[in-house]
């Protein structure tokens, strides 16, 4: 109840500084329809040192979700190092609009740089391109807005990669003589798996995967009830199921937990991407035997740094720049503004205590 | 409306007969059927064990509403109680390793108790109908959850073994969540249909104005309605916890439609004083094996939800029709005298 008036009068308080500010921005559009915002006419300096005291703010999808919690607190580690200001600010639920009004507190406060992680490409940009023309550097990651209104966009890994992963592992855990294999997804309609699940499909395709079938793709809705029972259909109508594939965090804790409370531990394996934290003890006891993810906290982390490269002059968000991330080491932006993150860290019985998130 | 409730009841097996859950039973039975024909491992002890276990924290939750209903209200709450009753007891369970179960499960139905008679008091004595009240506690409730909790997440290897297992150990076979719902849904039965307070509960939902004359203590059933909900549902809670090892802020989001729809799917009757809780058990039952069904047969999970949906609105027509009957019979009978 509370959040919700405070909320309003934020955005009520935004409004105004959006019709303020709207008055005052017109001159500079024309700088912006050049892609680069204020920051173009600036080419970039590879020497430029990293500024302290740089204010960044992070804005996840939502707060009190784990991941994204996990996300930021590797770019609060970032920020310490860089010695900048970290802040975090951002809705209670994901909704396309519910980012904006805490974009227009953050040009206010003038930060100097955002990282967001976009709830709707679009729905952002107009408040996106007003923080740009004050000078601030906006970063996405998550997932990205509209690429006319951001200057870098962190992804956490490429589609391709993690396609070509979770078909290697379903491979490896098959065993020799392969066997049939099944995906345990989210949504139906949920763009990430979906297009993950397509390039496995085509992985599939190519001779050295000849002895895996890919009998059924099922949908948990991630709702760990649904997940459960999707995973029981599985084994009830596919017996001599040798891998469950879930490429989702809930999908593959269900299954886990499924599998390994039945009388079909041991028989099929579980692999897919998840949290160490929630897959630990399926791995202590057998269950799964690998599985993967990209490094959330590195994405926060590879964020901060970004932002700082962009705020300091190193980079200018081009195609073929290059800055270090710290501990995470060199990296060059790619077409259209991206930096990958790289290969999805794999997990296993050996190395699953290093991980905390 | 329903005059039914409060005939004395006849013969057990005539009135099995005529009774709506039968109708539950036929579905039920032809749905196992077709799929077991489909595929014959629907049928297996592996099978039945899932379905059943699936069923056992549905069936808990929908016995409390079958009660609330019956007395014409309704606990939308639920869902949110379930989730503050699994953080609860999966934060405790995590932080103190050595507490037995029995501690986790009075702990779930006190949370859920609390929240229960809070829905309760303000349903009765802030004359506010029980749908607004116990909306307005769903985001409450949550919110506390979403407060306490914030991004964190309670998962399998923080919780002690003993705790996990209560999920998939057995006495003398059957399941520990089995028996529970069991002994819930069987316990409930008997107090609502051979007990006093029960059909006083059957009274007030036929007819408040004229239970309140007849001297029935509507306050204090309807606050014991409530807490009872409340308290089963923090039961669900903790079953939820030990059965998923996975508990975060947003534990049971949702749960509270699947309930009510197993009651009324179950032939409890949504004006309230008809119905019975072994009904509202066996409406989860069948929920349950629907999804289940849906996932062995293979049928595109779209449908799922539009199944349950007609089943809904089938529930309620053969409500209506049952009730038209009895008026008719009724009306019958008197011109007889």
């Amino acid at each position: 109840m509370l959040r919700h008036r405070l909320a309003v009068t934020i955005s009520a308080a935004s409004i105004l500084t959006l019709a303020v500010a709207g008055c005052g921005g017109t001159t500079k559009k024309n700088s912006s329809d050049t892609g680069g915002g204020a920051q173009t006419a600036a080419s970039a300096n590879p020497n430029a040192q990293l500024k302290t005291g740089l204010k960044i703010a992070y804005l996840p999808k939502q707060l009190n979700n784990p991941y994204s919690d996990v996300e930021t607190s590797g770019g609060e580690a970032a920020v310490k190092e860089l010695q900048g200001e970290y802040k975090k600010v951002g809705p209670n639920d994901a909704s396309a609009s519910s980012q904006v009004s805490y974009i227009n507190t953050l040009i206010q406060q003038q930060q100097d740089v955002i990282v967001i992680a976009a709830n709707d490409p679009n729905a952002v940009c107009p408040s996106l391109n007003q923080a740009r023309s004050a000078k601030i550097k906006i970063v996405t990651f998550d997932s990205d807005a509209s690429k006319a209104c951001r200057d870098i966009f962190i992804n956490q890994a490429t589609t391709e990669g993690i396609g070509e992963s979770l078909a290697k592992m379903a491979l490896e855990q098959a065993g020799a003589d392969g066997g049939q294999i099944a995906v345990l997804s989210a949504t139906p309609n949920a763009t990430n798996q979906n297009s993950w699940i397509a390039v496995m499909k085509t992985e599939l395709a190519k001779p050295e995967y000849s002895k895996l079938k890919l009998v059924k793709v099922a949908y948990g809705n991630d709702d760990d009830q649904k997940s459960f029972q999707e995973a029981q259909g599985l084994m009830q109508s596919y017996p001599n199921l040798k891998v469950i594939v879930a490429p989702t965090t809930v999908g593959i804790a269900a299954a886990a937990r499924y599998i390994g409370s039945s009388s079909y531990k041991g028989k099929v394996a579980v692999t897919g991407l998840g949290l160490p934290n929630q897959m630990r003890q399926y791995v202590k006891d057998g269950t799964v035997k690998k599985f993967a993810l990209w490094n959330p906290a590195d994405i926060g982390y590879l964020a901060a740094y970004a932002g700082a490269a962009l705020a300091s002059g190193q980079i200018t968000g081009a195609q073929g720049d290059k800055f270090t991330a710290g501990k995470l080491g060199a990296y060059t932006v790619g077409a259209n503004g991206e930096v990958v993150l790289g290969p999805p860290t794999e997990f296993t019985a050996d190395n699953i205590d290093k991980f905390n998130f | 409306m329903t005059p039914l409730a409060l005939q004395k009841p006849r013969k057990p097996t005539m009135n099995l007969l005529k009774t709506r859950e039968l109708g539950i039973l036929l579905a039920l039975a032809l749905l196992v059927l077709y799929t077991t024909i489909n595929n014959p491992r629907f049928l297996s002890g592996q099978s039945i064990r899932d379905n059943l276990l699936n069923t056992a924290i549905l069936a808990v939750m929908a016995t409390g509403q079958a009660i609330v209903v019956i007395t014409r209200n309704i606990d939308l709450s639920v869902g949110s109680v379930l989730g503050i009753s699994a953080w609860t007891a999966a934060t405790m369970m995590s932080d103190h390793q050595g507490l037995p179960m029995i501690v986790a499960i009075l702990v779930g139905l006190a949370v859920g108790a609390v929240a229960g008679l809070l829905n309760g008091v303000l349903v009765r004595y802030g004359k506010v109908p029980a749908l607004v009240v116990t909306l307005g506690t769903l985001y409450i409730y949550r919110g506390i959850t979403y407060q306490w909790a914030g991004g964190s997440q309670v998962n399998a290897d923080k919780l002690p073994a003993h705790f996990l297992n209560f999920a998939n150990d057995s006495l003398l076979g059957i399941p520990w969540l089995v028996l529970i719902a069991l002994l819930v849904v069987g316990g409930a039965t008997l107090v609502m249909r051979n007990y006093r307070v029960g059909r006083e509960l059957y009274a007030m939902g036929s007819s408040p104005q004229a239970a309140e004359l007849a001297g029935i203590k509507v306050a204090r059933n309807l606050l014991g309605a409530f807490v009872l909900s409340g308290a089963l549902a923090g039961l669900a809670g903790v079953l939820f916890a030990a059965r998923f090892g996975t508990v975060d802020a947003s534990a049971g989001t949702g749960y509270e439609l699947n309930v009510v729809a197993a009651v009324v799917v179950g032939g409890v009757a949504v004006f309230g004083g008809s119905g019975t809780v072994w009904g509202a058990g066996l409406g989860a039952l069948l929920l349950t094996v629907i999804s289940s069904a849906l996932a062995v047969l293979d049928i595109n999970q779209f449908w799922q939800q539009a199944i349950v949906g007609a089943l809904i609105i089938l529930a309620i027509c053969a409500d209506r029709l049952v009730a038209v009957r009895i008026a008719r019979s009724l009306r019958k009978r008197d011109a007889h005298v």
